[in-house]
């Protein structure tokens, strides 16, 4: 099934890619500003564009199946080693901005939810809530703005960081950036999640039997009401990605989701469809761990 | 009305039949009492009810009133450049400061936020009433057209909303046309989730039953019994779905992939003034973020209450 799933996405890759009005090639040569007829033709040959649809996909996948990227036509190189360098530094900073949603959110929804209707609550509740309508890029503007004026600290990216303190300056802040509207969602899911689970019979139980109330909480409550928050983290996974987009251009960041953002103001069109296809990959890779995760943990659920 | 009316009893009310015209008016009042409240009436105790939400739907009124009469609230021409006032703070003329080219912000951000609401309402009406028509029949018919339809959305909802607005809006070419498609689309699979899991459960009801019974075509029971329950949700879902779609077009327009000039939209704003002009005038940076802020804010309040009035299984 999750083959067919990535199978479907890059046949819609591939033709929504197509759809640009023009060659691609001929995109290439405008940007590039020089015409030479016969290089243009070698080129178009090179890239397959003298054949029909169906045998430029079967080339696109042939070549994708046996780990050849194609080159960049920008820089003259190959497409892979252009994403090498900059694959660990994306996955730095979604996993900080995943870890900094999780470590923000899920003790911000158990303290609202915990302490339902009471001023804390209604606090957090209006924070989250904005914290979902800020643009991601936004708040890394306002955070860049807000660190040179008083801690006359810049954390855009210029060069990599060379000690522990470099990285959280450098990943940290923009993933606090991006993982705050994770963390919204991800407390305003555990509130709800966690008012469910504690409606139950077997919390009453649990009170009943004389159980301390950090042990009702943490233990029977929340331990139950993770399982939705899970499946969101999953999914907040993909919004992830996208927020990384602009973060990583207002941060300065070379990561693949900057590049990816270059390479389509470049028309850069062969990295570009690589790049779509690699994000989504990982974004299913992502879905199905969080499938495994899931019945894992409860295991009511079976999948056949 | 007034004076001496004779007031006859027509039916089972024990009131009665004769009375003087005082009384006859009272007792008119409380006949019309069990009626429905009109539609201002009903606003009126909802708004009551969930104060947050009205604050989200005014705070959305004035910006579409001020869109909508752009020329008559703003104080400034938006795209004409004045050498002489560059990059000033905010003060009594330029209530919200001038950019690099000496514009006025505040008029810049009220015809801003045109682009930014024709973009945003749009894209999420269109992209809902997709997800709209593919959840019903998926859900009404199930079958192979099921099948096809979700393996669809599985497939669209593989990319991330941005990056698949991106692809889309750089494949189709900047216009305020592809914008708008390359925001929607990506919208559909959500609408068409939600509207199938609501269409699956009407399908069972009885009175899709006696519908059938009756001899209705299955077209006809899908759009005329099944496509007007499955409102409430929708209009819940595409509520929510309208600060998603004026983020991802404050982002494209940032990315520098949004709508073309000459049209001001408050995502580009950002990206003219962010690079160079951030530390000289944070206003640059400040406002404009801050209306697309407290725009989705409204409507995520909105939303909110919407949903609790209308569909509280949606509840999360």
């Amino acid at each position: 099934m999750m083959l067919l799933t990535l199978f479907g996405m890059s046949v819609v890759i591939f033709i929504l890619l197509r759809l640009a009005p023009g060659n691609i090639v001929d995109i290439l040569f405008d940007s590039a500003g020089y015409v030479n007829p016969a290089h243009k033709k070698q080129i178009e040959k090179e890239l397959g564009f003298d054949q029909p649809w169906v045998i430029q996909y079967l080339r696109w996948m042939g070549d994708l199946l046996q780990g050849n990227l194609g080159r960049s036509y920008r820089l003259e190189i190959s497409a892979w080693k252009l994403i090498s360098t900059r694959i660990p530094v994306t996955l730095e900073l979604a996993v900080l901005a995943i870890i900094a949603a999780i470590l923000i959110g899920v003790p911000a929804g158990v303290i609202s939810a915990v302490r339902q209707d009471s001023k804390v609550d209604y606090l957090l509740r209006v924070v989250s809530l904005s914290g979902l309508s800020m643009p991601s890029f936004w708040l890394g503007l306002l955070i860049i703005l807000g660190m040179i004026y008083t801690l006359n600290l810049s954390p855009i990216y210029i060069s990599p960081p060379k000690d522990l303190a470099g990285h959280l300056l450098l990943f940290g802040i923009p993933a606090l950036a991006v993982g705050f509207r994770s963390s919204a969602l991800i407390m305003r899911l555990t509130r709800s999640s966690m008012l469910e689970v504690m409606r139950q019979d077997y919390i009453r139980t649990a009170r009943a039997k004389g159980q301390s109330e950090r042990v009702v909480n943490f233990h029977h409550a929340l331990k139950n009401a993770m399982l939705p928050v899970i499946t969101v983290i999953g999914i907040e996974f993909a919004f992830l990605i996208g927020g990384l987009v602009v973060t990583e251009t207002v941060f300065n960041i070379p990561g693949v989701a900057r590049f990816l953002v270059q390479a389509i103001l470049w028309r850069d069109y062969p990295i570009v469809q690589n790049l779509v296809m690699f994000i989504a990959v990982i974004v299913t890779l992502m879905n199905l761990l969080v499938d495994l995760v899931y019945v894992w943990l409860d295991p009511r659920i079976q999948y056949g | 009305m007034f004076g001496w009316i004779p007031v006859f009893n027509t039916g089972d009310s024990p009131v009665p039949a004769l009375f003087n015209g005082t009384n006859a008016l009272v007792i008119e009042n409380t006949l019309e009492k069990p009626d429905k409240p009109g539609l201002a009436g009903r606003a009126w105790y909802n708004a009551r009810r969930k104060p947050l939400g009205a604050m989200g739907a005014l705070i959305l009124m004035v910006m579409v009133v001020c869109a909508l009469f752009a020329e008559l609230v703003a104080t400034h021409d938006p795209v004409s450049a004045d050498a002489t006032a560059t990059l000033m703070a905010p003060n009594t003329v330029h209530f919200l400061g001038t950019d690099y080219l000496g514009r006025d912000m505040f008029s810049r951000i009220v015809h801003g936020g045109r682009v930014s609401l024709l973009v945003g309402l749009t894209s999420t009406l269109l992209g809902g009433v997709l997800g709209l028509l593919i959840g019903l029949f998926s859900g009404f018919f199930m079958g192979w057209v099921d099948m096809i339809f979700q393996r669809l959305m599985d497939i669209m909802q593989g990319l991330p909303l941005l990056v698949m607005a991106l692809v889309m809006s750089a494949a189709l070419g900047p216009s305020v046309k592809n914008v708008i498609l390359a925001i929607s689309i990506p919208l559909v699979p959500r609408a068409a989730r939600v509207i199938r899991s609501s269409a699956l459960s009407l399908r069972e009801q009885p009175f899709v039953e006696a519908a059938r019974a009756m001899g209705m075509s299955e077209v006809r029971i899908a759009l005329k019994h099944v496509l007007p329950n499955t409102l409430a949700p929708f209009i819940v879902l595409t509520t929510a779905q309208l600060g998603s779609a004026i983020l991802v077009e404050a982002a494209l327009s940032f990315l520098g992939l949004g709508i073309p000039e000459p049209y001001p939209s408050w995502g580009r704003m950002l990206a003219e003034s962010a690079a160079e002009y951030m530390m000289q005038a944070p206003w640059l940076v400040i406002f404009p973020g801050l209306v697309i802020s407290l725009l989705v804010f409204a409507t995520n309040l909105l939303g909110d209450a919407l949903r609790d009035l209308l569909d509280p299984r949606l509840r999360m």
